[in-house]
């Protein structure tokens, strides 16, 4: 109960003193420009998330290996010794040789049933290998090396590593996108922080009288703080309309990158609570940057 | 008798300009009524502003109230200053308030609670005799009318100590005696009173007024009536009548 009256200030809950005036001009547009840009770019960063992490979950534990071989016969025997000697690996969880026919059903859209039943274009034969947990260079090098001994024929693939550059560049992408909504934020603020100088500067002589009249510095901060904020929720709000017609127009790329070759793409509903969180926050900082401002610079007079 | 303000030795400079005030020694005691005089740029609002706390001393210690107002924190300001009521120069009313918010305003700034208010600003807005103009805005009162709704909101609060700055200065001589009279009666309810002002007419209005006068910056204490301790007892009322006979236009 005490707790939370001292925390009723700063929510500008006190009885006011003074009918709080608006602060007026561009700051409502700003501050719904800032929130629709920031609402994008944190729905960038977070499907980009989405997609790093479900595209990792898929590949982390799964090493693909080739056994490119033209002589059908060695073909098999050099699958088999691979696959023997794989399972003997600690660093080997499971391993499935993928049956000729299901390759071939694979290519056949590609190549033909002609030319596969021919047998004119070998296919390479496939193990699909499950590791325990994700695996590092080293262990893969040592697979790779003891694949060759007893399987020549045989290729690794460990399929993170042929995604490791397409990651590094997403996750760039999500902390660039992450970044930029933080800047946006920053700019946001900064702006409130503009207004309410400008606020107390042009109300500088009320100030004085309220200060004079034993006013602490608490109230006067109480009476700009509610002066920012109708403009700061109308703001908000408008941006974050705004910012959701912008993710619902953008909804279907996004939606198209979840039937492609990577799952994952799209906004959960975590992300849109965060999303949501958007407005709600910008709100707030307002306020309480106002009340800062007001704070700190008040500090400097007597 | 109870010390309330004590000057030792204040100095007060705006700036690195020189002093505008200078060496101000003397004690003022409560329940009392002063006028503070001098030729213009004398150091009266100078003076009046280290009183309401509006500015500390340069150099030198003022105590207010048993308390030392050259260390006290800044946070514990407003609670002093709710303790003194001001009368500005030019009234300083808020302009987008009513003469009612205006005189409201010290009691909210304390806490009143609404309910609490309505009646005794009514009142107060009665007495200063603007009963009828509680929903006028400043702009659209006369000086007069202005100037009581600053005395109205000055006092409003119960100060233990009202200032005004020459609150009689921009209104004719029979609304001064009107105006002298509702500090008068203030004073007589247990305020002390301190009142910048060179109407000398004023001066002879007030028995048992104690008068401050400065000179350059510098006070003039020709009874050693504002020294500390007195030089001998100054509620003799032979002796301040003395005082007020003192030459008040020329040097002591
Ligand atoms: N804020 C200020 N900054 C610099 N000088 C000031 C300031 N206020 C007053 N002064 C100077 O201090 C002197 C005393 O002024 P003031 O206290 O206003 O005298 P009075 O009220 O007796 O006319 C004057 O010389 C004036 O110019
Ligand atoms: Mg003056």
């Amino acid at each position: 109960m005490t707790r939370l009256e001292a925390l009723r200030p700063w929510l500008g809950g006190d009885v006011p003193i003074l009918p709080a005036g608006r602060i007026g001009g561009p700051l409502p547009w700003l501050i719904a420009l800032m929130v629709l840009l920031v609402t994008v770019g944190l729905a960038g960063a977070l499907v980009l998330a989405g997609l790093t992490r479900a595209a990792s979950a898929q590949v982390a534990g799964s090493v693909l290996v080739q056994i490119v071989e033209a002589d059908p016969a060695g073909r098999a025997a050099q699958t088999d010794a691979a696959a023997a000697f794989l399972r003997t690996s600690p660093a080997v969880a499971a391993v499935r040789v993928v049956p000729q026919a299901e390759l071939e059903a694979l290519l056949e859209p590609w190549l033909g049933e002609g030319l596969l039943a021919a047998d004119i274009v070998p296919v390479p034969a496939l193990l699909d290998v499950q590791t325990t947990g994700t695996i590092d260079a080293r262990t893969l090098r040592q697979l790779a090396d003891g694949l060759r001994a007893v399987a020549p024929a045989a290729r690794l693939d460990a399929q993170a590593d042929w995604l490791a550059p397409l990651m590094g560049a997403v996750a760039a992408l999500r902390y660039l996108a992450a970044s930029v909504a933080l800047l946006l934020a920053f700019v946001g603020l900064a702006a409130v922080w503009l207004s309410t100088r400008f606020a107390l500067a042009s109300n500088a002589q009320t100030v004085k009288i309220v200060h004079a009249l034993g006013g602490d510095d608490g109230q006067i901060a109480s009476v700009f703080q509610r002066a920012i904020l109708p403009d700061a929720i109308a703001g908000s709000l408008l941006g974050a309309g705004l910012g959701a017609a912008a993710l619902w127009l953008l909804g279907d790329r996004f939606a198209a990158l979840d039937a492609g070759l990577l799952a994952g793409g799209g906004l959960g509903a975590g992300d849109w609570l965060i999303l949501a969180l958007v407005p709600v926050g910008a709100a707030t900082a307002a306020a309480l940057t106002a009340r800062v401002t007001v704070l700190a610079t008040l500090r400097k007079s007597l | 008798m109870e010390e309330i303000i004590r000057f030792d030795n204040v100095g007060l400079r705006y700036g690195t300009d020189r002093e505008v005030l200078s060496d101000l020694s003397c004690s003022l005691f409560a329940g009392r009524f002063y006028f503070l005089t001098g030729a213009s740029g004398a150091g009266k609002t100078s003076l009046l502003r280290l009183l309401y706390l509006a500015q500390r001393p340069s150099r030198g210690a003022l105590r207010m109230f048993g308390t030392d107002m050259m260390t006290l924190p800044r946070a514990d300001l407003p609670a002093f200053r709710r303790r003194i009521g001001v009368v500005f120069q030019d009234f300083r009313l808020i302009d987008r308030l009513s003469t009612f918010d205006n005189v409201a305003l010290p009691l909210r700034i304390a806490g009143v609670k609404e309910h609490e208010l309505a009646g005794p600003v009514a009142d107060m807005l009665e007495w200063v005799g603007l009963g009828g103009r509680a929903g006028a805005r400043p702009a659209t009162l006369s000086g007069g009318e202005q100037q009581r709704t600053a005395i109205a909101r000055a006092v409003i609060g119960r100060p233990d100590v009202l200032i005004a700055d020459e609150p009689t200065g921009n209104v004719d001589p029979e609304m001064s005696l009107r105006l002298l009279g509702l500090f008068q009666a203030l004073n007589r309810l247990g305020t002390t009173v301190i009142m910048a002002t060179h109407d000398v007419q004023l001066l002879r209005q007030v028995p048992d007024s104690l008068i401050m006068r400065l000179e350059k910056g510098r006070l003039l204490d020709p009874t050693g009536a504002l020294r500390y301790p007195p030089r001998e007892p100054v509620t003799k009322p032979e002796q301040r009548r003395d005082w007020r006979r003192a030459p008040v236009g020329g040097g002591a």
